[in-house]
């Protein structure tokens, strides 16, 4: 019996080696740790359970028939992060460069699906060369087969990404339809084709570095949703994050025990909007103020930086927050705040997370730009996903909230539940200006007539008691009370049941 | 006595002014600009008059404003504080002829003070002791050149009408006169608007002390002691304290003598300020008189348990002074830092914004806070950017300094950049916990300006046991999220490995073992007392800091401490005794694997010219191709009215130039680049 057990342990041994101590060096010399390391740093102390170590590929093509190691370059299985269950695999590019056969998408297959049943998250940490090339179409089909299940698992568990190394080509695809993509500076890129192709079809001369890296994607294309310094940063920060979401779309999201008081006033919200309306203040301050402990996970922070999401808690329970950034823009919506901002909408309606909204919003960015690449529908975009969400919807207008853009934010037409204005909010058609000189077109000239009909229209709609008096405002409150308006209103929006009439799916305009 | 007093001045010292009034029963009528709309000082007035727009001299300079508002409202009386008007002769007479009492000294008393070397005339005449030197007006470089080799080198070139260290240059050899008298000229005349220079000695190792007098109109003139505030950093008073450390009774007696014999010479009433330097031989020479109510005032208050203020205000009632000089004590010792938005880090650049988080000490007996902000507050490129003068008081000097130093440990300020590690770091000096000051202790102690470096981060294991406890609070809490498996919840252990980035020499680990009291677990995690294991130490923490409190205050090994501490990404920043460090804790396999993380330097940004702080380009003195050598002026920004010269750090040549003259600059903005 005990030969028996120690076969065993030797074999696991050998499975725990992946491609042998010489490639893990060279992976850890690259600044990059090993696959079974990776989850080591994710997961709870010892509550990882592998499944599959002993699964190898079928490929004889190539003398592949020679070389098998066991895992065949992805670990997989479940553990917890404080507690709670969640699914991994995690590539291992010691073995076979990571690259993905049949076998290696059947085992990432296994833990999707089970994930489904359980209702617990699935994680994926990307190092992987792409297409196991040897196996072809047979690979391909695997990438296809994951692809699927990514589609299916949507809007059931949470999916989430961290690409720790190389991912190119087809492999790009299944991050892409998980919820969220984090990246790790300088050892991870993502790219449909690589720099050698680039250069030979457009004759552009780019580095991996620039195509794909980490900060790329955070800031330029939006694909990433965070870049990281390194992967321990990386997974420490990605416990940190799992901590807001909830298991599956049954859940109630996670809470924490919490000493902020629901009550806390902060007076120093009361001078937040500067007197200049032309004078840009930072959002950013205020969500720190209204959530507990200050404690907010900032999601995409370096793109379309004129719209702020990202994820905090009111009374230990995750919310979502959605917020217009004055700083950037003047906090206006463009195509890439819209579809930033639309994204997270949609993300927490899933999985009933509820959404606040601080909107200071001067309208749509106006440009050839913006119309020939589509800001009618990627707009559109931001405006479905507020209409269609059903979770509880808290709207607090700071200042601006001009024209389209204002129906936009969470407005009480999209049935919003709660919408709060400050006593700074101007809610209208458009500024003062721009308004008086449609109306009185006649009185151009007339420069005191014109300041006079603009004093006149500031005065009637440069205050949000116009909406209040319409009932689209519920209550004009004290900057300083927010958080306690807040709290309030979503422990009374606790026990809401809304849905929205049966169909097979909506036809969001994508 | 008066109904209404309008203060003719903003910030500190108008709330500072308003709290005698309250104290007295008077009302008070707060002035006000544009950007001090939302102030303090506004806020806590029975009235409040708009004055004009920001800058001071379309708001708190405009005389007929500020006449206006005292009869609008009924003020009977005006206080000036110090600075703006304070010394300003056309207002004492625009209000003498309105019949509205100006609480301060009579306009003659200040005009012949106010010019520096008509004093200095005036006070050899009271055969007051004074510095050697050239007491007519300076035509020019030339001329200054002659005079200063009369004097004998060192000298101190100084604008007549300067103050505040605005217009003043030391030169130690001709070509340093050469260079600095033209520019402290420009600086006098854009400054004062008065372009009158003059030479003096000077005199090194020297020490600045200063008398306090007061007069009423019934022919009483005392002097309440000494101040001294030798601390100075570019002639800025930045530690003040009194009494002073070095004076023996005698010399105390003959200053305040002295200084009551010049007083009366220009028949001074209310409170004033004689300016000494002191040599170490403790020779006294007369500076100048300040004919206003000083900043440092408070230590005053503090060891003689008068209320300057309130004096002034009786004594403008035409009252007489309650006290004779017999009565006037010295009662223990007190100290101030003039807490200023500035970053040490960055050779003093001011700094300014919205004050983000502003939680100052809390005030007893031990600690007074005169402020003029408040959290959401602004720090504004138009005035002074002080933000509060931090006082202490103890029976000792050792204790006043024990006291001060805890008041500046639990200041919070977030949002503009702040001196407070640099007031606790001179704090820390052996020179000046012995008492051995001099104007020039800061050019002697930080020869290099301030770093990092400079802070006392010796003994880091106080800070890390708390960093370790609270952490571990964090882990735990995280640990009781909802939704876990039962029984699978994760077992938090107890040895962890604290790295602290070292900056320079990279990260340093300690291995910790955290043994946090029952009950804190069972108060929820939150509550941070418990035992840390540091190497062979074990450090005893006990606290009731919880999750919300930006400050950790509890027992430390023994020491009452008070240590700030905040989150920063998976670590943490603590700060106490004006030292800071980044600390991630990591459980032993998470800093095995960290060990494996490369290091990455920061961006090299050296190549580019960044304008140090936010303000006007007013001269690029190079050309793009251009070959400068280390040391070199390369471009001028103008901030805060002060001119600071940009020079090249190293050899180079430049590639591009970003700014223009004339142009506003944010802080780091490119001004231009280096090959």
């Amino acid at each position: 019996m005990s030969e028996i057990i120690q076969r065993l342990e030797a074999k696991r041994a050998a499975a725990r080696q992946g491609g042998g101590q010489q490639r893990i060096n060279t992976q850890h010399g690259k600044g990059k740790l090993s696959a079974r390391e990776r989850i080591e740093l994710l997961f709870d102390e010892g509550s990882f359970e592998e499944w599959d170590m002993f699964v190898e590929h079928r490929c004889e093509d190539f003398g592949m028939g020679e070389t098998r190691i066991p895992g065949d370059g992805v670990v997989t299985g479940y553990g917890t992060i404080n507690g709670r269950p969640m699914f991994i695999y995690s590539q291992d590019f010691t073995v076979f460069g990571g690259s993905l056969s049949e076998s290696h998408a059947k085992k990432i297959l296994k833990i999707m699906e089970k994930a489904i049943q359980v209702g617990a998250p699935v994680i994926g940490l990307n190092d992987s060369g792409g297409a196991r090339i040897q196996e072809g179409v047979a690979s391909l089909g695997g990438y296809a087969d994951i692809f699927l299940q990514n589609a299916l698992t949507s809007g059931v568990v949470p999916q989430i990404s961290m690409v720790m190394g190389p991912c190119a080509g087809g492999a790009v695809y299944s991050p892409a339809m998980t919820d969220f993509i984090f990246m790790v500076k300088d050892t991870s890129y993502m790219f449909v084709t690589g720099p050698d192709v680039v250069k030979t079809v457009t004759h552009e001369t780019v580095t991996q570095e620039q195509l794909g890296g980490a900060m790329t994607h955070a800031a330029k294309s939006g694909v990433a949703d965070g870049a990281f310094e390194n992967d321990v940063e990386a997974l420490l920060q990605l416990r940190r994050f799992i901590d807001f979401l909830p298991l599956n779309n049954k859940e109630k999201p996670p809470i924490v025990p919490c000493v902020d008081s629901p009550d806390r006033d902060d007076a120093s919200l009361d001078t937040l909007i500067p007197d200049n309306p032309n004078k840009p203040y930072d959002i950013k301050e205020l969500i720190l103020k209204v959530v507990d402990e200050g404690d907010f996970f900032e999601i995409g922070e370096h793109f379309a930086k004129n719209m702020i999401i990202g994820f905090g808690r009111m009374e230990g329970q995750t919310v979502g927050i959605v917020a217009n950034q004055p700083m950037v823009l003047a906090g206006c919506l463009d195509i890439d705040s819209s579809r930033k901002a639309a994204r997270f909408v949609r993300f927490c309606d899933c999985f009933n997370i509820p959404i606040i909204t601080f909107v200071d919003v001067p309208g749509f960015l106006p440009g050839t730009n913006q119309e020939f690449n589509g800001i009618i529908k990627e707009g559109a975009k931001l405006l479905f996903a507020y209409a269609e969400a059903t979770v509880p919807k808290i709207t607090v207008i700071t200042r601006k909230a001009y024209g389209g853009a204002y129906d936009v934010m969470s407005s009480k037409h999209l049935r919003g539940d709660v919408n709060f204005a400050w006593p700074t909010a101007e809610i209208a058609v458009m500024g003062a200006k721009g308004a008086v000189e449609i109306i009185f077109r006649a009185d151009i000239g007339d420069k005191k007539k014109i300041a006079e009909r603009t004093k006149e229209y500031e005065e009637r709609f440069a205050n949000p008691f116009r909406a209040a008096n319409y009932g689209f405002i519920d209550d004009v409150i004290m900057p300083h009370g927010t958080r306690r308006r807040i709290c309030r209103s979503l422990a009374m929006l606790k026990t809401k049941d809304l849905k929205n009439p049966w169909k097979k799916h909506d036809n969001i305009p994508l | 006595m008066f109904k209404k007093i309008l203060i003719a001045n903003r910030g500190e010292i108008a709330c500072r002014v308003i709290k005698t009034c309250r104290k007295m029963g008077i009302k008070t009528v707060a002035v006000y600009s544009d950007a001090d709309k939302e102030a303090m000082h506004v806020q806590m007035a029975d009235e409040a008059v708009h004055i004009g727009e920001s800058q001071a001299a379309k708001s708190y300079l405009l005389i007929d404003r500020i006449v206006k508002a005292c009869k609008d409202t009924g003020a009977e009386a005006v206080h000036p504080g110090y600075g703006f008007l304070s010394e300003n002769r056309a207002f004492q007479e625009a209000l003498a002829k309105a019949k509205i009492i100006f609480i301060g000294p009579d306009a003659h008393a200040i005009q012949a003070m106010g010019d520096k070397i008509e004093s200095k005339k005036l006070a050899s005449k009271a055969k007051v002791s004074t510095v050697p030197g050239f007491m007519g007006v300076i035509k020019d470089v030339a001329h200054a050149k002659k005079i200063a080799k009369e004097v004998g080198y060192p000298v101190m070139m100084k604008a007549s009408a300067g103050g505040g260290g605005k217009g003043m240059r030391i030169a130690r050899n001709e070509s340093e006169v050469q260079e600095g008298f033209e520019r402290s000229q420009a600086e006098a005349k854009s400054s004062f608007g008065d372009d009158r220079m003059f030479i003096e000695k000077y005199i090194e190792q020297p020490r600045h002390v200063e008398i306090q007098v007061i007069a009423d109109r019934h022919g009483n003139t005392l002097y309440l002691n000494e101040r001294e505030c030798s601390i100075q950093r570019r002639h800025q008073k930045v530690i003040e304290e009194a009494p002073s450390p070095f004076l023996d009774a005698k010399t105390r007696k003959a200053m305040g003598e002295q200084a009551v014999a010049l007083a009366k010479a220009v028949k001074y009433v209310s409170a004033g300020t004689v300016e000494f330097i002191v040599d170490t031989k403790r020779n006294f020479y007369f500076l100048e008189m300040n004919t206003r109510l000083q900043v440092e005032h408070p230590v005053t208050e503090l060891i003689t348990g008068l209320d300057l203020v309130e004096l002034m205000i009786r004594i403008a009632n035409n009252e007489k002074l309650p006290f004779k000089q017999k009565d006037v004590k010295i009662n223990g010792w007190a100290l101030e830092s003039r807490v200023y938005a500035e970053d040490p880090y960055r050779n003093f650049l001011p700094s300014t914004g919205r004050l983000v988080r502003y939680i100052p000490p809390a005030e007893n007996k031990n600690v007074r806070v005169d402020t003029g902000v408040q959290e959401g507050g602004e720090i504004s490129v138009f005035y002074d950017p002080m933000i509060a003068k931090l006082c202490s008081w103890g029976k000792t000097r050792k204790e006043a300094t024990a006291h001060m130093r805890k008041a500046l440990d639990s200041y919070y300020i977030r949002g503009v950049s702040h001196n407070i590690p640099f007031l606790a770091s001179v704090l820390g000096k052996k020179k000046f916990v012995d008492g051995q000051l001099s104007t020039n202790f800061i050019a002697e102690e930080y020869p290099n300006g301030f770093s990092d470096r400079d802070l006392p981060a010796a003994e880091p294991e106080p800070l890390l046991a708390v960093a370790a406890l609270v952490h571990h609070a964090y882990v735990r809490r995280a640990a009781a999220i909802s939704g876990q498996i039962p029984r699978h919840g994760r077992k938090v252990p107890s040895d962890w490995v604290m790295a602290i980035d070292t900056h320079a020499d990279g990260e340093k680990e300690f291995p910790v073992t955290v043994t946090p009291d029952h009950d804190a677990i069972e108060n929820g995690g939150g509550i941070a007392s418990g035992a840390i294991k540091i190497g062979k130490k074990i450090i005893k923490v006990s606290s009731d800091w919880i999750f919300t409190t930006p400050l950790f205050v509890g027992e430390v090994a023994g020491e009452f401490m008070t240590i700030q501490i905040e989150r920063r990404g998976v670590g943490y920043r603590l700060s106490h005794a004006g030292s800071q460090i980044d600390v991630v804790v990591y459980t032993v396999r998470e800093a095995e694997l960290a060990r494996l993380m490369p290091h990455k330097p920061p961006p090299d940004l050296s190549k580019f010219l960044l304008s140090p702080m936010p303000g006007l380009l007013v001269s690029l003195a190079v050309k793009e191709g251009q070959e400068v050598k280390a040391g070199e002026t390369l471009a001028i920004v103008e901030a805060m009215k002060m001119q600071n010269v940009l020079k090249a750090e190293r050899d180079g040549v430049v590639k591009k130039i970003y700014g223009e003259a004339g142009a506003s600059l944010a802080v780091d903005e490119m001004i231009l680049e280096f090959c």
